[in-house]
């Protein structure tokens, strides 16, 4: 009964997104924003790294973006990019869902990952993209990130990962929960090697890769408003049978109750983790 | 042959045994350990100090009831992050004296409530798997009934992953699952079938490393994981610290 409720909610939503969808099509150059409902031009939330410029809502980015905004320019060279899933379970469906995806979002996998330079200082980044199945971990996601670590453990550099994620990828079962246990491993390896990890939560990061590496960095930091958490807010209120609070499971909500170090805007995150590399050199 | 959800019928009555019958009947004591010296004791998760012969290991287990009362007690062996805290902390325990650590899976998974994401479920999980992966002391974990989603795994990096053969393991339960992919949750058998959640599944994919044949009497089915235990635990001590950790990094490094 609680699951029928469920169906009719995801019902409604995807009905919801599918209007707003035609309704942007029609503004045109102009889209609204979700949260403060202003009518915004396109090109200005675009010139605002994607944040509101009326108040302030970070919007999600994808990977390749967040990659120009964050690393020096020329600087980022992608590894690891010829690693994608082998459908480990044949899983009906799925090569051809992740194959159109590939072609819609010009994305070979969820992660994309490299070393570059920020502010000057060289480091490993990995940075998922919530275009591609919404950031789910596969074995691609794992062993992309698993390299990347491993590149940083290789060349003595320290880790920057953005995470963005629904959870495990269902498609490839319990090979995708191993990832979890792959990823922490290395993280593992990393920390031992006296190594800095910064985990960077952007909205939403949920599930899987909350309980593996999103939760490891010797730093954690955020952007603002974000969901982040183990289990996705719908389940908790069918668990409880009540709706949540306002804010809960949010950035602020975390901080809060102790498990991230600090919120950072968007225009601010460059510097930040420029600032941290350096008193880590 | 049984199809993958008679299992998964099998690996959740309420009448099979229990991580705590497992531990009665594979040692010969077991003394219980209480608390993640932070927060509380969660009664989802037991641990402690068990002799297996003469030899003391470390024993950890997700713990169902058998009864409405006993599962209330336990909440249906959904642990929140002060069990997998206490878990850590009795593991960590066990590596400063040099015993191996035993543990027990059987679990729908970790529990999604407000209190468990205030106090991080997703970190205490994480920060379990993390450490389990440096253990210096030989791991064995054996998923008994339900092994679901990473609050199973949260107990369950290993140098040895065994199942009984009615057990399952999966990424979430069947129902999640259809109604995440299939938008059904009434479709749960189906995927049942599609998500390769036994333990034959779980061999052939290279996860689990040996299956418990199971039978009507559970004192067999004891005796030859005990027999399991010891002969690995002989094999995984002749290991090196250093090899042990290498040989353990390798067996989930190579799942892609
Ligand atoms: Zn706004």
């Amino acid at each position: 009964m609680v699951i029928n409720k469920v169906r009719k909610i995801n019902h409604k939503e995807s009905q919801t997104r599918k209007n707003e969808a035609a309704s942007d099509k029609m503004i045109g150059k102009w889209v609204k924003c979700e949260a403060c409902k202003e009518i915004l031009y396109k090109e200005d939330v675009h010139e605002n790294l994607s944040v509101c410029p009326v108040c302030g809502k970070h919007f999600r980015l994808s990977s390749r973006r967040r990659i120009a905004q964050i690393a020096d320019e020329n600087t980022f060279k992608e590894i690891a990019s010829e690693i994608l899933t082998k459908d480990p379970l044949k899983f009906k469906g799925y090569l051809e869902k992740v194959n159109a995806l590939r072609e819609k979002t010009n994305l070979q996998e969820a992660v994309t990952c490299g070393t570059c330079k920020i502010e000057g200082e060289k480091c490993v980044l990995a940075v998922m993209d919530g275009n591609f199945l919404m950031g789910s971990m596969g074995s691609a996601v794992g062993e992309r990130i698993t390299i990347a670590i491993e590149t940083a453990i290789e060349k003595r550099l320290p880790i920057i990962i953005f995470c963005v994620s629904g959870g495990a990828r269902m498609q490839e079962g319990i090979i995708s929960l191993m990832q979890m246990a792959k990823t922490s491993a290395a993280i593992k390896r990393l920390q031992d090697a006296g190594l800095l990890y910064i985990s960077v939560l952007t909205d939403p990061t949920t599930g899987g890769v909350t309980a593996s590496f999103a939760s490891l960095g010797d730093i954690i930091l955020a952007e603002p408003d974000a969901l982040i958490g183990f289990a996705g807010p719908r389940v908790i209120e069918q668990t409880i049978k009540q709706q949540l609070p306002e804010g809960f499971q949010k950035s602020e909500f975390l901080l809060e109750h102790g498990f991230i170090d600090k919120i950072v805007e968007r225009k601010d995150m460059k510097h930040t983790l420029g600032k941290l590399l350096k008193y880590h050199k | 042959m049984k199809t993958a959800w008679e299992r998964v019928e099998i690996a959740r009555e309420a009448e099979r045994p229990k991580a705590l019958d497992y531990i009665e009947n594979i040692f010969d004591e077991f003394m219980e350990l209480h608390g993640d010296r932070n927060y509380g004791d969660d009664k989802a998760i037991v641990g402690g100090i068990a002799l297996l012969g003469n030899i003391p290991v470390t024993v950890i287990g997700e713990q169902k009831g058998k009864s409405a009362k006993e599962n209330i007690e336990r909440n249906f062996g959904m642990p929140e992050p002060e069990g997998y805290r206490k878990a850590l902390r009795l593991m960590e325990q066990a590596e400063k004296f040099n015993r191996p650590i035993i543990t027990f899976i059987d679990t729908p998974g970790a529990y999604p409530g407000v209190g468990a994401e205030e106090r991080s479920q997703g970190e205490a999980i994480a920060k379990s798997i993390m450490e389990m992966a440096g253990l210096k002391v030989p791991i064995i974990c054996v998923v008994i009934g339900e092994g679901s989603s990473g609050g199973a795994l949260a107990i369950g990096v290993g140098d040895r992953i065994v199942m009984l053969e009615n057990a399952i393991y999966s990424i979430l339960s069947p129902e999640g699952f259809a109604s995440i992919l299939y938008k059904d949750s009434t479709k749960a058998k189906e995927a049942a079938e599609n998500m390769k959640i036994t333990a034959e599944d779980l061999q052939k994919l290279g996860i689990a490393d040996h299956i418990i044949k199971e039978n009507d009497d559970f004192e067999k089915i004891t005796q030859s994981l005990k027999r399991y235990i010891i002969k690995n635990l002989k094999e995984l001590q002749k290991l090196s610290k250093d090899e042990l950790l290498v040989k353990r990094y390798e067996k989930y490094r190579k799942i892609y």
